[in-house]
């Protein structure tokens, strides 16, 4: 019997049989602030979990926790069979975590700071030249015996994994790996993160404010928002919960609820949103429904400015759960638009607030 | 595949508190020769006022103390002077802001070792900037009673004071992470080395100031060492060595203290 499943049956009512991320109404306060409330997580060994929210969702709090780098309030956790609270030393064994910040001496070169980051991990010379020899090209980590002060920001990131790496840990954090990284450092750490996961089997957790990121790597999201988690599930999933196909419409005003009530009432139509200038129509077949939608817009006061059709997207799924978007087009990522309070008109053609609970 | 299959028998595991504080240490003592902007100017400054000292006192201390060897009544001096406030507590702001100080608090190292592993490279530069400060005394003509034994014995006093007052800068850095403030624990440094017999033995000196170096405790430390160019005195050692320690004592509590509150979850 594995040690980690060993620690995972001391504790009752979290999952006993996976080696994976348990957490149970996991939850941290700083004074009065709740940056994570009643976190429930269950995340098996080998996934890519990605852990999706805007600034300040409390994603980087979350990863602390389960990293034991800071204390929960309140709730229970165990992460590789090891409890995050009672268990930290023997959990610091089994995982590796890459913080938001790169966390590199930029003095040493790559080669020293593996070197040495095994070391403080126990392993022997021959164990860490083998390591380096397994790590490096995997994760493209070039120059290895030039300083990290000259190396490149998508070389510091890449380096920073591998570092994270070197003890061979069963389950990796990565805090918003990409953020500040142009494209083409972003896309090679994407092809890293799932190379790395199919490879080693690694489980991988994965906080990101780049919706494309979450929907690309992960093959679960957890959606946050002021500390909660809103939604799990598959991309797929759900984007689906949110109906087939998405129609957009800019308009020059602020709709009417007859503008809103003519477009609910129409066949196939799932549900409608309304937020600020934008409404957003959720139904079944997408071309089916566009013209009716025109039509029905063209019949109210309102200005039409850009209609458009696409399957549904986690911004628009985010924008279903909170009212709110996660980003948009030229700003920075992970920067919630605020807008006027959202509503949702069900197709019963009732309006009702705009956050839910789980889909 | 196969090789990755390997590396599955590579695990991670606990190595013990003193390979720990080996491995941090370690890595301390490799950064030092890519520090030598901030380790010359702590031999050169001494060394320049020493020489200084000597040319403007020598012959008016002869004055006021007969006999008194003036160049090697400076040594302890320029010694303490040398390492007294250095510390690679900036190198520990480094790490701080730059987050590798939070890589070494998610490794299973021991909390402690993190800061013992640099106070082991601090002995190594003290020593290592102490032998040529003592070095260039000796060929001005500073010469030990006590021979090579009492050379000895004064570079591990010196050594020993710089590593009990490193816990001030350690702690200023641990509670600060800004380099500006670790940079002014600078200041201390004055009233510990200059409210002391310093230029003059204590007989010399009169009114507040010979008040506070007699309850200075770097005046004891002084006067010990001064001992070793003439003859041993086993009161003086211990005498030393308590005053040392005393400060080491309320200097590394605050170290450690303020380590336990940093690496606090």
């Amino acid at each position: 019997m594995s040690a980690s499943v060993v620690c995972a049956r001391e504790v009752e009512g979290l999952n006993q049989t996976t080696p994976g991320i348990v957490t149970r109404k996991l939850s941290r306060r700083f004074g009065s602030v709740e940056a994570v409330v009643d976190l429930d997580l269950n995340i098996p060994q080998g996934e890519i979990y990605g852990f999706l929210g805007p600034n300040g969702a409390g994603k980087s709090t979350t990863t602390q926790m389960l990293c034991t780098l800071l204390r929960p309030s309140s709730g229970e956790g165990r992460v590789a069979g090891c409890d995050i609270n009672t268990e930290t030393a023997k959990l610091r064994l089994r995982i590796g975590a890459t913080l938001q910040d790169t966390a590199l001496d930029e003095k040493l070169t790559g080669r020293e700071t593996l070197t040495y980051q095994g070391r403080f991990y126990g392993l022997s010379r021959a164990a860490i030249r083998r390591r380096i020899e397994e790590v490096s090209p995997i994760l493209e980590v070039s120059a290895l015996d030039r300083r990290v002060g000259t190396y490149s920001g998508g070389m510091k990131r890449r380096l920073d994994v591998a570092a994270s790496l070197i003890h061979n840990p069963s389950i990796l954090f990565l805090d918003e790996p990409t953020t500040g990284l142009d494209p083409m450092s972003r896309a090679e750490v994407w092809a890293q993160v799932r190379r790395l996961n199919s490879t080693f089997g690694v489980t991988i957790f994965l906080t990101t404010q780049y919706l494309e990121e979450a929907d690309a790597l992960a093959d679960r999201v957890g959606i946050m928002d002021e500390g909660r988690l809103r939604a799990e599930g598959t991309p797929e999933e759900l984007k689906r919960s949110i109906g087939s196909d998405v129609i957009s419409v800019k308009v020059g005003d602020r709709p009417t609820a007859q503008a809103t009530e003519a477009l609910s009432g129409l066949a196939g139509v799932a549900g409608v949103e309304f937020r600020g200038g934008e409404v957003t129509v959720a139904c079944v077949d997408g071309a089916a429904a566009i013209s009716p939608v025109a039509v029905a817009l063209a019949a109210t006061d309102l200005q039409v400015m850009e209609i458009s059709l696409h399957k549904p997207t986690l911004d628009d799924v985010f924008l279903h759960l909170t009212g709110r978007r996660i980003q948009q087009e030229g700003m920075e990522a992970g920067s919630v638009v605020e807008d006027a309070p959202a509503g949702t008109i069900t197709d019963d053609g009732q309006t009702s607030a705009g956050a839910h609970g789980h889909p | 595949m196969s090789d990755h299959r390997d590396s599955e028998e590579i695990r991670a595991r606990p190595i013990g508190f003193w390979r720990d504080v080996q491995s941090v240490s370690s890595r301390a003592v490799r950064l030092l020769p890519r520090d030598l902007a901030m380790l010359l100017p702590a031999l050169v400054v001494p060394v320049f006022f020493y020489a200084v000292t000597i040319g403007a006192l020598q012959v008016l201390a002869a004055d006021v103390a007969d006999g008194l060897d003036y160049k090697a009544f400076q040594m302890p001096v320029a010694l303490l002077t040398t390492v007294t406030g250095l510390s690679r507590a900036p190198s520990l702001v480094m790490d701080i802001q730059g987050g590798y100080f939070y890589r070494l608090l998610l490794s299973p190292l021991n909390r402690w070792a993190l800061l013992l592993g640099m106070l082991v490279a601090d002995v190594v530069v003290f020593i290592g900037l102490s032998v040529p400060v003592l070095a260039f005394g000796v060929g001005v003509g500073v010469r030990f009673s006590t021979g090579f034994a009492g050379a000895l014995v004064l570079t591990l006093l010196t050594a020993l004071w710089g590593l009990m007052f490193t816990g001030f800068p350690y702690a200023i850095a641990l509670r600060t992470g800004n380099p500006t403030a670790v940079n002014n624990s600078f200041l201390l440094f004055f009233p510990f080395v200059f409210l002391t017999p310093a230029w003059l033995p204590r007989e010399a000196m009169t009114g507040w100031l010979s008040a506070v170096a007699t309850w200075n405790p770097v005046t004891h430390i002084l006067e010990g060492m001064r001992t070793l160019f003439v003859d041993w005195d086993g009161l003086a050692m211990l005498k030393t060595l308590a005053a040392i320690l005393g400060v080491g004592l309320v200097s590394q509590a605050l170290a450690f203290s303020a380590l336990s509150k940093r690496a606090r979850r």
